[in-house]
């Protein structure tokens, strides 16, 4: 690697001098057809089970749609009912706390809510993002010219009614957040230091710092706590509730630590259950947080809910690939904005640094096959950004400054970003699509709804950056209040579990040969060796 | 009693880790006191991970955001503790671990629309800030390079906007609490101090104001409406032909 990094060194201020030129729509489509996954053919199938059967997803999504559910009827008793709620809110990211805050706000009494989580509150790809949240603020700007970025983003497949509510509820949720106390960068006079991301025609991206995501949730989530509002954590539902009439009325959860279930029944809930990097899909790495494994998919896919748009995954071109314990981990899109050109193994460029992010890593994974990247010594494959070329261009301290969370980040493993280049190649970042909701985040199901990274719908096929944390706090904040609205009228019949004595049925008369069983809970990272020599006695 | 056993395990491969030993060479940690040999080169998480366990507890996001993984280590022979997160720890041979599954600290509980953000309201909230015996053991745990005790110090004397500056990167894993002798509860006091800041100290914007008002006067809706009705193959000519402000300015890239 160091050869390499050598070649870069010398060929650096060519580089600088000569950049790539974007690349034509023939030529983007050409790359992406050949190299990303969402164009290859292996990496999806149809789906031969439930309501969306023939829909082509993902094979690690259809891996778990067709398996067999986790939770078998005849060992749980759902006569005697452990929680009886209005609300049940399962996730305790970003979606599931502010959707808790609102359906508070709207008269549902703290004591009938309750957020449900597998890990901690506050554990999700939420408090994870790092760039920032759009919205039409400024006079130069306006939520219409949102839409457009929206919608043209997506590849115009988005549902206009969602896309419409995330543009015009935009403004009123950064406000919202300065209610709360939110740190936003801001200019001397008190507006918004506001940026541009990939797709936006105008800038809007608002921050705070490298952080924002950290920023927003620990606010968020601290008013929780001073309201009090119940949360259980290490226990996920594993599976969703129903009764006689069709319904959602709950679920059924798992206490990760004593093994028990309980059986929650609640006249509404809001699924929030987040991404599903941690799925691996097409054997990506993930930038994902450790509980991400798509549980809402596979649980409201149970009850017939339908879902979307998930023959989509978005990986974002620079996750880290090197040193080993940081790789699949996000380095910011601002460190190619800032002048940091890719470059192969021979010190090369061999693209424009900002083209759309599914151009970007298919021209990554392009070089890489071809036999121009880089390989570390754990065999993972990678392509050189540059970074040292930014406090060239900008002058000295830029780096330190502007990504001293990537500074930081890298510093802890020995290497000095400011000094050498860095290796990436694309992860898993974002699931594009998912459970189908309305404008008021109705599923199909009377009795679900579903906010945040677990809908589909909302940014079609592909999401603009700084739109998921505006995703979240848009339609959490909706779900809790129509699920507030529809509290008021709902009338719980009998509870059953005979939806999943169905899809069992359903998959035998498929033909599917049962290989796994799913929601997977959690992902599988203990050593190979150990696994060899385990047994399950006790 | 559920049985887990319907999953089939995929074959490990025992042979591609053998080979990884063999590149990378070993290393003995302790494992709340167990020996075991891992690969050189992984964190904590990862070398845990590979000894066999499962986590449960103390692992969250695993990229150093949450504070989830907060680690305790020595190394043998050594007397110093340290502190450091185990996504981000890489092992070093003889060392000894332990996690913190949980942190038991209070928590004042306001309503930020009722509290004035004055001199003494951090003190008020955290009257305990007040007995900071200025031992420095806060910074000296704290896994972001934060300065701690100063941020303290700034809360004591009713510094709200340099406290809630200083302590901006804290991921809230609690090590500074647990090892204060005066029992301050850091990460509260200091997520107090940045959210009275944001709302009261901070400079607002008018022009979201603005816009707001437009939007409760409904004055984007034609618009999108509008364009909520366009045939597909006008919406993608005004899409690809729309003007777009950073490319007059190559310096504001940003965002995930």
């Amino acid at each position: 690697m160091m050869k390499s990094i050598k070649l870069v060194e010398e060929k650096r201020e060519n580089n600088m001098s000569s950049p790539v030129k974007p690349m034509s729509m023939k030529e983007r489509e050409q790359v992406l057809g050949k190299y990303h996954p969402d164009y290859m053919k292996n990496t999806k199938r149809k789906l031969k089970v439930g309501i969306d059967t023939g829909k082509l997803m993902y094979n690690g999504i259809v891996d778990l749609l067709e398996a067999k559910p986790v939770l078998d009827p005849k060992d749980v008793d759902i006569s005697k009912i452990d929680y009886d709620l209005d609300l049940l809110i399962i996730g305790g990211g970003g979606a599931g706390t502010v959707a808790a805050l609102f359906a508070y706000e709207s008269g549902v009494p703290k004591d009938k809510i309750l957020i449900i989580t597998k890990l901690r509150h506050g554990d999700a790809n939420s408090m994870m993002a790092q760039g920032g949240i759009q919205a039409a603020d400024r006079p130069e700007d306006n939520p219409a010219l949102h839409y457009l970025d929206i919608y043209g983003g997506g590849h115009f497949t988005n549902n206009p009614d969602l896309a419409r509510a995330l543009a015009l509820d935009a403004p009123g949720i950064i406000h919202w957040h300065e209610e709360l106390g939110v740190m936003y960068d801001r200019q001397k006079d008190g507006e918004f230091q506001e940026l541009s991301g990939g797709g936006t025609c105008r800038n809007r991206m608002h921050s705070a710092k490298d952080y924002t995501g950290m920023e927003l949730l620990r606010n968020i989530r601290d008013k929780s706590r001073n309201l009090e509002i119940p949360v259980l954590e290490f226990c996920p539902v594993v599976e969703l509730l129903m009764d006689d009439k069709n319904q959602v009325v709950g679920g059924v959860a798992f206490n990760l630590e004593t093994y028990e279930y309980y059986v929650i029944r609640a006249k509404a809930t809001i699924l929030a259950t987040g991404g599903s990097g941690r799925l691996h899909l097409s054997n990506y790495p993930t930038t994902n947080h450790y509980g991400a494994t798509g549980d809402g998919l596979i649980m409201a896919y149970h009850t017939g809910a339908n879902l979307l748009d998930l023959d989509t995954i978005q990986i974002h071109p620079t996750g880290d690939a090197y040193p080993e314990p940081l790789v699949g981990i996000l380095s910011t899109e601002k460190i190619r904005g800032l002048g940091a050109i890719p470059l192969n193994n021979k010190g090369d460029p061999f693209v424009f640094p900002l083209e759309p992010r599914d151009v970007e890593s298919a021209m990554f994974i392009q070089e890489c096959k071809k036999g121009r990247g880089i390989i570390t010594p754990t065999g993972m494959p990678g392509v050189w950004l540059d970074s040292p070329m930014i406090n060239i261009i900008h002058g000295k301290g830029t780096i330190e400054e502007k990504l001293a969370g990537e500074v930081r980040k890298f510093k802890r493993f020995g290497i000095d970003m400011t000094k050498h280049p860095i290796l990436v190649y694309p992860t898993l970042h974002y699931q594009n699509g998912g459970v189908e909701i309305n404008e008021h985040c109705e599923t199909k199901i009377p009795g679900l709804f579903a906010a945040g990274e677990i809908t589909g719908g909302v940014h079609g096929k592909n999401r603009l950056m700084g739109n998921s944390l505006l995703d979240y706090n848009v339609f959490g904040r909706r779900a809790g209040i129509y699920a507030a609205n529809y509290i008021k009228k709902v009338k719980i019949g009998k509870l059953t579990l005979t939806h999943l004595d169905k899809y069992n049925k359903m998959l035998e008369k498929a033909n599917i040969k049962i290989e796994k069983t799913a929601p997977i809970i959690l992902p599988e990272y203990r050593g190979e060796m150990a696994i060899s020599r385990s047994l399950d006695i006790f | 009693m559920m049985k887990k056993g319907e999953t089939l395990l995929e074959k490990p491969d025992v042979k591609k880790a053998k080979d990884i030993e063999k590149k990378t060479g070993v290393c003995e940690v302790f494992i709340m006191g167990k020996s075991y040999k891992v690969p050189t080169g992984l964190t904590i998480m990862k070398a845990i991970e590979y000894a066999g366990y499962r986590f449960i507890r103390s692992c969250g996001c695993r990229a150093g955001f949450c504070g989830a993984c907060s680690t305790v280590y020595r190394i043998e022979d050594e007397q110093k503790l340290g502190f450091d997160l185990a996504c981000q720890k890489l092992v070093e041979d003889k060392m000894y671990l332990v996690q913190l599954p949980f942190v038991p600290a209070s928590k004042a509980e306001y309503d930020i629309d009722k509290i004035e953000p004055s001199e003494s309201t951090l003190i008020t909230m955290y009257p305990e800030i007040a007995r900071c015996v200025s031992c420095n053991t806060c910074t000296k745990s704290c896994p972001q390079d934060i300065e701690v005790m100063k941020y303290i110090q700034n809360a004591v004397r009713g510094d709200i906007a340099e406290c809630a500056e200083i302590s901006f990167d804290c991921i809230q894993c609690g090590l500074c609490a647990m090892r204060c002798p005066a029992d301050i509860k850091h990460y509260h006091v200091s997520q107090l101090a940045r959210r009275l800041r944001g709302k009261y100290i901070d400079i607002r914007s008018k022009n979201l104001l603005q816009r707001l008002k437009e939007i409760e006067y409904r004055k984007y809706d034609k618009d999108i409406e509008k364009l909520m009705k366009m045939k597909k193959n006008d919406i993608m000519k005004l899409y690809s032909n729309r003007e777009i402000e950073a490319e007059e300015e190559s310096d504001n890239i940003g965002g995930d």
